[in-house]
């Protein structure tokens, strides 16, 4: 019951009794944060930039700290982590510390939530901060209690003079409600990389009390409860409501737009800018009846997509944009004739959506001179500086706010929907809230990208592999960039005619596989529509982890079936770094894995199921996970469950034991829909799965039944990430166990029913 | 014109008698949040599809942004705000709290909404029929472990 106590009071205290967050006008947002916290303080505040510890770390009156954070939380609790890793450096409980994070006005552009980089980059930034302020803290406290710093003790945020307790300072006596005014050495880098250094040395990992000690989230009760705002709550005097109109052609342009069509519809207006359209209203009710009844006059676009069934070969035979080899080692290509074998296979991703469960919403108050913008965008920064460029006001004079959104696993429809607000919002000259409609959540959402991935290995007479390669190739996985800071990586801005130019961007399997030849390439394709197409791509959730790696760690397993190995033996006869041995042999240990090639001795079931285990390795970034999973295969049907997994998981030390296990978990579960079930499909014209019913993602029914978890925890190493990493390994873990029970190799997700009756047909 | 098809609705919110003047044909979910500016339920589909607006009348879940106004007649709502409280919690939501059930947590209606209504009539469920009765709902986090852990704990505090 404890969560359910700390729901904050404050937070409560600025809730209307509907429940709905309003902004006051004529009060700058913020405003209202600022007056809530322990932070509020005396003095002038320093200005918002990298080198000044006020920038990110504040004590109160009352001795709570606030720390400041340039990323955000989306429902992993990367802010509780902050919070401890800021308590241990400051010796306070970890409840004592607030976190601030995602508003333009208070917090540092740390990169927002990114490349499950929170604690890992984000973190460190923070962490020097603390330790820094630490320093400050006890150096003020010698000179009041007149003894050097080194007799002096801090516990829960009271220094003291060792072996004479009676002799102490609060660190809200000694700065509460004050600013520290102190500098901080900056790395002069914005975003991820963004790394602040002062002359304190954070502590030794020996001495941690709170990093390691497992810690609630703070806004489970909020959202339980309905006491928590999310962007799509947001509620502005003056706010009109506003509808995108989009075509039903990608890439038609708007020829003529017949006002009088929703004249009916009380409020009712169009707004239009260039080849943007839509409708705002009054009433949120009414802006979407409009929408729905707009008549336009669309451009005869020709049908910019090919046929799906054609998709694959596309991608095979569309002109290379970019190419990149890994470090390359010996020489692959002098090999192949004289391999005694040569083992090859391709592998194949589909289009994926986030489809966050509710379609973006932004809030944009557009003035003369300034903006506000409130957004669910995981990088509330970047989306600041794209609101002032497509307003054409400067970068300072946007302030945008990060409320939580519906749901965000990258660069989803979030970053559109402030754009679309901003520029509805100028055109009306009143604020306005945009939410897309489902069939925009789905259908025109940035897309993971999809790929053909090609591999081939040569083994000597003994069996041995001499020369491995692995070549990607796909759509860039940014056609769009991961950030929406420049109006053209967004639909308005490509809308209105920016200059687009996406950037060629894939990846490498991650892993230390050693072949005396290696080879490892990616290759980058065109967009199939150049500008606002329900087909770019952008990050999603382990930007391409899962392609890559379905295809890579699927071609492992082939090579174990075609050595006669078993697959956890062929795994550490080839890893060579020390952390991935371990965590391969954990997860093995774990499982109770029973050694043998695959198909004998892991093989089961009865009747038309059958049963096996297959196994996946990755790295991502330093993080290394080793999966294993069971599965089921109806040979009749071709249904595929995957009831089990064990994961172990090395993200150097464990900050919050429980709510990584809870991460880890929900990993396991997105990677599982997304292996089984996760497949955008288009016809000749435009994205056709709009819906739950044609994007279908794992029912409840088909949840896996257990996780078990093996946290490999490094007390020695810095926080590693942990948002994403589990989920790349899981589609290969299942193709690899579906192959162990019934000797089929599925090389195409996701493994519908219909595509692996087919594939044990064949 | 269809402006002028409005009509006056009495709606019993959380024990609250509300007017509300709006379209017959409006979902319900509208007359919730824009009308009566409540944050909860939310949109999430408008099509039925996954739960987010799922609230209850008369003690039964239903999606409320495909039932109009007009077929609310004078059945009582209740919303997730209005199941629990943090003083006096739900034993779902203490369940969810206790096992931190959500990640971003907007499709939170649908499932504690549907599950109260399922647990009031199930004493002691057993798994199968804990998912059968959940099945359809959408979470798009993959939290779907601790749902099931959350809606077992609950069972056994209402049993």
């Amino acid at each position: 019951m404890n969560a359910i106590a700390n729901l904050s009071v404050s937070r409560r205290a600025l809730l209307q009794s509907t429940g709905a967050l309003i902004v006051m006008a004529g009060v700058p947002a913020g405003t209202a944060a600022l007056a809530q916290g322990a932070a509020a303080a005396a003095g002038k505040k320093p200005a918002l930039l990298p080198t000044e510890l006020d920038s990110w770390i504040a004590v109160g009156r009352d001795g709570k700290v606030t720390a400041f954070f340039g990323k955000m939380d989306m429902g992993q609790g990367v802010d509780v982590a902050i919070a401890q890793i800021v308590a241990e450096e400051l010796d306070v409980p970890a409840d004592r510390v607030d976190v601030v994070m995602g508003d333009t006005a208070r917090t540092c552009n740390q990169g927002g939530a990114s490349g499950s980089t929170g604690v890992e980059e984000g973190g460190l930034a923070l962490r020097n901060a603390a330790a820094e302020a630490r320093r400050l803290l006890v150096e003020q406290a010698a000179q009041k209690l007149k003894v050097t710093a080194d007799k002096l003790t801090v516990a829960d945020g009271v220094i003291s003079v060792a072996g004479e307790p009676a002799k102490k300072v609060s660190y809200a006596q000694l700065v509460g409600g004050h600013y520290f005014d102190s500098k901080l050495e900056w790395n002069g880098k914005y975003g991820n990389p963004l790394l602040v250094t002062g002359q304190a040395k954070p502590k030794p990992h020996d001495q941690y009390k709170v990093v390691g000690k497992s810690q609630p989230r703070r806004d489970i009760a909020g959202k339980v409860f309905a006491k928590t705002d999310y962007v799509t709550d947001v509620k502005v005097p003056n706010m009109l409501h506003g509808r995108m109109i989009r075509p039903a052609v990608a890439g038609a342009v708007p020829v003529s737009v017949d006002e009088p069509s929703i004249r009916g519809i009380k409020g009712a207006r169009v707004l239009r800018k260039g080849d943007v359209i839509g409708v705002v209203a009054e009433r949120e009710w009414d802006a979407i009846r409009a929408a729905q009844q707009l008549k336009v006059q669309w451009s005869d676009a020709k049908p910019p997509f090919p046929d799906q069934k054609d998709l694959y070969n596309h991608i095979r035979q569309a002109p290379v944009t970019k190419r990149e080899t890994a470090k390359e080692t010996g020489n692959v290509d002098t090999v192949w004739s004289n391999a005694a074998k040569v083992v090859e296979a391709e592998y194949e991703w589909p289009f994926q959506s986030h489809a966050s469960m509710g379609p973006a919403c932004a809030i944009v108050d557009a003035r003369a001179d300034h903006a506000t913008c409130w957004t669910g965008s995981q990088k509330p920064h970047y989306v600041g500086e794209g609101v002032a460029k497509i307003l054409g006001l400067p970068a300072d004079k946007v302030h945008a706010i990060w409320i939580p959104g519906p749901g965000s696993y990258g660069r989803n429809d979030a970053g559109d929907a402030a754009m679309d607000a901003a520029v509805l919002s100028q055109l009306a000259g009143r604020p306005v809230r945009v939410q897309g409609m489902r069939y925009e959540g789905h259908g025109w959402d940035p897309k993971g990208p999809a790929s053909v991935h090609r591999a081939r290995a040569a083994l000597d007479a003994q069996g041995n592999v001499i020369a491995y390669e692995y070549i990607s190739k796909g759509f860039s996985r940014v056609d769009v960039n991961s950030n929406e800071s420049n109006p053209k990586d967004t639909l308005a801005g490509q809308l209105l005619g920016a200059q687009i130019k996406p950037d060629w961007g894939f990846g490498f399997p991650a892993e230390s596989y050693a072949f005396p030849n290696k080879r490892v390439a990616w290759e980058t394709i065109a967009p199939l529509l150049d500008k606002a197409s329900p087909l770019r791509t952008a990050h999603m959730r382990d930007p391409v982890g899962p392609q890559i790696h379905f295809g890579s760690e699927s071609f492992i397993d082939e090579l174990a079936v075609a050595t006669g190995s078993d697959p956890v033996e062929f795994r550490l006869k080839h890893l060579q770094d020390p952390r991935d041995i371990a965590v391969v042999k954990a997860a093995a240990e774990r499982a109770g894995w029973k050694p043998g090639p695959a198909g004998t001795v892991r093989r089961g079931g009865s009747g038309d199921i059958a049963t096996g285990r297959g196994m996946a390795f990755v790295q991502r970034g330093h993080t290394v996970v080793a999966v294993i999973a069971d599965v089921e295969v109806n040979k009749r049907t071709g249904e595929v469950r995957a009831p089990h997994f064990v994961v172990a998981h090395d993200c150097g030390v464990v900050i919050n034991p429980e709510t990584l296990h809870r991460v880890i978990e929900g990993n396991v579960v997105q990677g599982t829909s997304r292996a089984l079930s996760e497949e955008v499909t288009f016809d000749r014209n435009n994205v056709t799965s709009v819906d739950w019913l044609g994007y279908q993602i794992l029912d409840i029914k088909d949840t896996p039944q257990s996780v078990d978890i093996v946290l490999v925890n490094r007390p020695e190493m810095m926080p590693l990430g942990a948002g994403e990493p589990s989920t790349r390994p899981i589609a290969a873990a299942i193709a690899n166990a579906i192959y162990d029970a019934i000797g089929v190799r599925v090389r195409r997700a996701p493994f519908t029913p219909d595509r692996v009756k087919a594939a044990i047909q064949a | 014109m269809a402006s002028a098809k409005t009509a006056r609705f009495k709606l019993n919110v959380n024990g609250r008698e509300h007017a509300v003047t709006a379209d017959p044909d409006m979902p319900l979910l509208y007359a919730l949040r824009d009308n009566l500016g409540l944050n909860n339920p939310h949109f999430g589909c408008g099509l039925a599809q996954c739960g987010a607006c799922t609230v209850h009348l008369d003690g039964e879940p239903v999606r409320s942004c495909s039932t109009p106004l007009s077929a609310v007649g004078d059945a009582k709502i209740t919303t997730l705000a209005g199941l629990g409280t943090p003083e006096k919690p739900h034993p779902l939501q203490t369940a969810y709290v206790d096992e931190q059930v959500p990640q971003c947590g907007y499709c939170i209606n649908g499932w504690i909404m549907t599950a109260a209504a399922f647990l009031k009539r199930t004493k002691n469920p057993s798994e199968e029929q804990i998912k059968d009765a959940l099945s359809g709902l959408k979470c798009r986090c993959g939290t779907h472990m601790s749902i099931l852990r959350a809606v077992k704990r609950a069972a056994k505090a209402m049993a």
